[in-house]
């Protein structure tokens, strides 16, 4: 086993446990990663001692918190590179933040008639918020599709990028295919056309290393959870002169400046989008998960994601009627999402986890991207950081036993 | 054989099992020679939602009796069908509306199958007695 990794996995409690009698291998870390010490000791003392409500009092516990939050905003602003600190928006979850774009961008900035172009492969979350948006603006949603690999088709992007689109929302890695789209090359193509772009990066900021100004895209936005942060936390990253003009989404505490009935004032950025009481424990442990995040050896982790991506693709693509979505492997991160002749995925899944093997099974929240390859439902196997060679070894075995159990 | 015994009996077959595995092995076995489904009722109406592999399941009612016919694109949530067919069909809507189940519980699938799993179980039970309840049983 690799001496890194082993090191890796000493700080997440969670893997060490067993299920049914038999050790956990967690392979559904796409859909939610476990935490390291240093994110859990940390919320453990706030929820247990250190509580304050953020922003108001001033008393010492508030003070703390306060500093606890804003340092967590001053943390993520340094690792996706971002120029100020007011440019980074704290949120629930990357689902909140394009609701939040969709609502408030949607409401200066598009009218009866324009476009939003949105990927063929995206999660429910990158779709419906513009759904709902273009519903109430009479706009649409267009299509960038992708091909039979996955890949999004890049040449249909100028056609596709017309006088009517205000907007590129786009994933940077999706959550089905597991693909690193070019995102760098869209932002300048739509840049090119004077059209901002928005990228999910739920999955991206877990395996890419962010740079947002070199990027250079409007709006980045991801959640806590996936990078080894709390629940019920997350970013959107904006640029300061849309985010400036952007009108404040939920109104209510810490987003005024004044209150009163013949109107109100709102605060300046990025309090204007951060209404209510805010997950100021949670968004601390964000700021402790990217801190954790950037202490990893950056290039000893790509070269282990890399192995895993490799090996993977080849063990798997070996099993007789397995078909994997997303192929390649230079842009591909070690997410599996696949379909087995005559096997459903909700009957593997269900075995493979009395194995001591958690999966996900289902349409992964992303019903046109199964649709696109006629599918319903797709197991989906993703790696993170701490796991092993070993455990892809293991999985890949313990799948042929249980497809041979119910073919 | 009241439901009663029919789950008594499936409840006794399970205890026979020492390790999960075989308890999956019998119903994948039961799941792949459940008697197939008609092709023309294979229709969206006749679907169960709560589950996250697709279930179908139509009613026929013979002299007063109620016999169930079940499909899955997953089989083993066809082989759970099996045994609910086993325990159902041939009963009269007053007893099915009347029957406790209580077997599912017994031989350790609500506690094994996932979450998801175990309400399309609940919805197939309910459905089963909707149909009952349609075709004039009494509600207890």
């Amino acid at each position: 086993m690799n001496d890194y990794i082993t090191q890796i996995r000493a700080q997440f409690p969670a893997l060490e446990q067993q299920v049914y009698g038999k050790p956990l291998v967690y392979l559904d870390n796409a859909a939610t990663a476990q935490k390291p010490l240093s994110v859990l000791s940390l919320l453990a003392e706030m929820e247990g001692k250190i509580n304050g409500n953020i922003h108001r009092a001033v008393h010492y516990l508030s003070a703390q918190c306060t500093e606890q939050y804003e340092s967590a905003r001053r943390a993520v602003c340094r690792f996706i590179g971002a120029a100020h600190d007011h440019e980074v928006v704290f949120t629930s979850g990357t689902t909140a933040a394009i609701n939040l774009v969709a609502f408030s961008f949607g409401e200066a900035f598009i009218k009866s008639g324009d476009v939003v172009l949105v990927g063929e492969a995206e999660h429910h979350s990158n779709i419906v918020p513009w759904q709902l948006m273009c519903a109430r603006k009479g706009a649409s949603v267009r299509v960038l599709p992708v091909d039979d690999h996955g890949k999004l088709r890049m040449d249909l992007l100028p056609s596709l990028l017309d006088g009517q689109v205000r907007l590129v929302a786009v994933s940077h890695i999706g959550n089905v295919l597991g693909v690193v789209n070019p995102v760098k090359e869209i932002v300048d193509m739509a840049h090119e056309r004077d059209i901002p772009t928005l990228i999910d990066g739920a999955q991206g900021i877990v395996h890419e290393q962010i740079d947002v100004r070199d990027l250079n895209c409007d709006f980045y936005v991801f959640s806590g959870h996936k990078l080894y942060g709390p629940t019920g936390t997350g970013i959107l990253y904006g640029k300061e002169s849309w985010l400036e003009r952007m009108p404040p989404w939920q109104g209510g505490g810490d987003m005024i400046a004044s209150v009163s009935f013949g109107g109100s004032a709102y605060a300046a950025l990025p309090l204007k989008f951060e209404a209510g009481t805010p997950n100021f424990i949670g968004q601390a442990g964000l700021g402790a998960a990217v801190g954790y995040a950037a202490s990893l050896n950056r290039a000893e982790v790509e070269a282990h994601m890399r192995l895993l991506t490799q090996k993977g693709m080849a063990l798997l693509q070996e099993i007789e009627g397995l078909r994997i979505f997303g192929t390649g492997i230079e842009d591909k991160i070690p997410l599996f999402s696949f379909s087995v002749e005559g096997v459903h995925a909700v009957d593997m899944a269900t075995l493979l986890d009395k194995m001591g093997y958690a999966v996900r099974s289902g349409q992964l929240c992303a019903e046109p991207a199964l649709a696109r390859f006629g599918q319903t439902n797709l197991l989906r196997a993703s790696f993170a950081v701490y796991n092993t060679q070993e455990e892809l070894f293991g999985f890949v075995e313990a799948l042929k036993k249980v497809i041979l159990m119910l073919r | 054989m009241s439901i009663a015994e029919t789950q008594r009996q499936i409840a006794e077959e399970f205890s026979l099992f020492t390790d999960w595995m075989e308890k999956y092995e019998y119903i994948i076995e039961l799941g792949k020679a459940l008697e197939p489904f008609p092709k023309e009722q294979k229709r969206e109406e006749n679907l169960i939602t709560g589950c996250q592999s697709r279930v179908w399941l139509v009613v026929y009612n013979r002299d007063g009796k109620l016999f169930f016919v079940a499909d899955s694109d997953a089989v083993i949530t066809k082989g759970i069908i099996s045994l609910l067919i086993q325990t159902f069909s041939g009963h009269s809507p007053q007893e099915i509306l009347e029957a406790d189940i209580d077997f599912i519980d017994q031989i350790g699938l609500k506690e094994h199958l996932s979450p998801t799993r175990a309400n399309g179980l609940v919805s197939m039970i309910k459905q089963i007695k909707m149909y009952a309840l349609a075709y004039g049983g009494a509600d207890k």
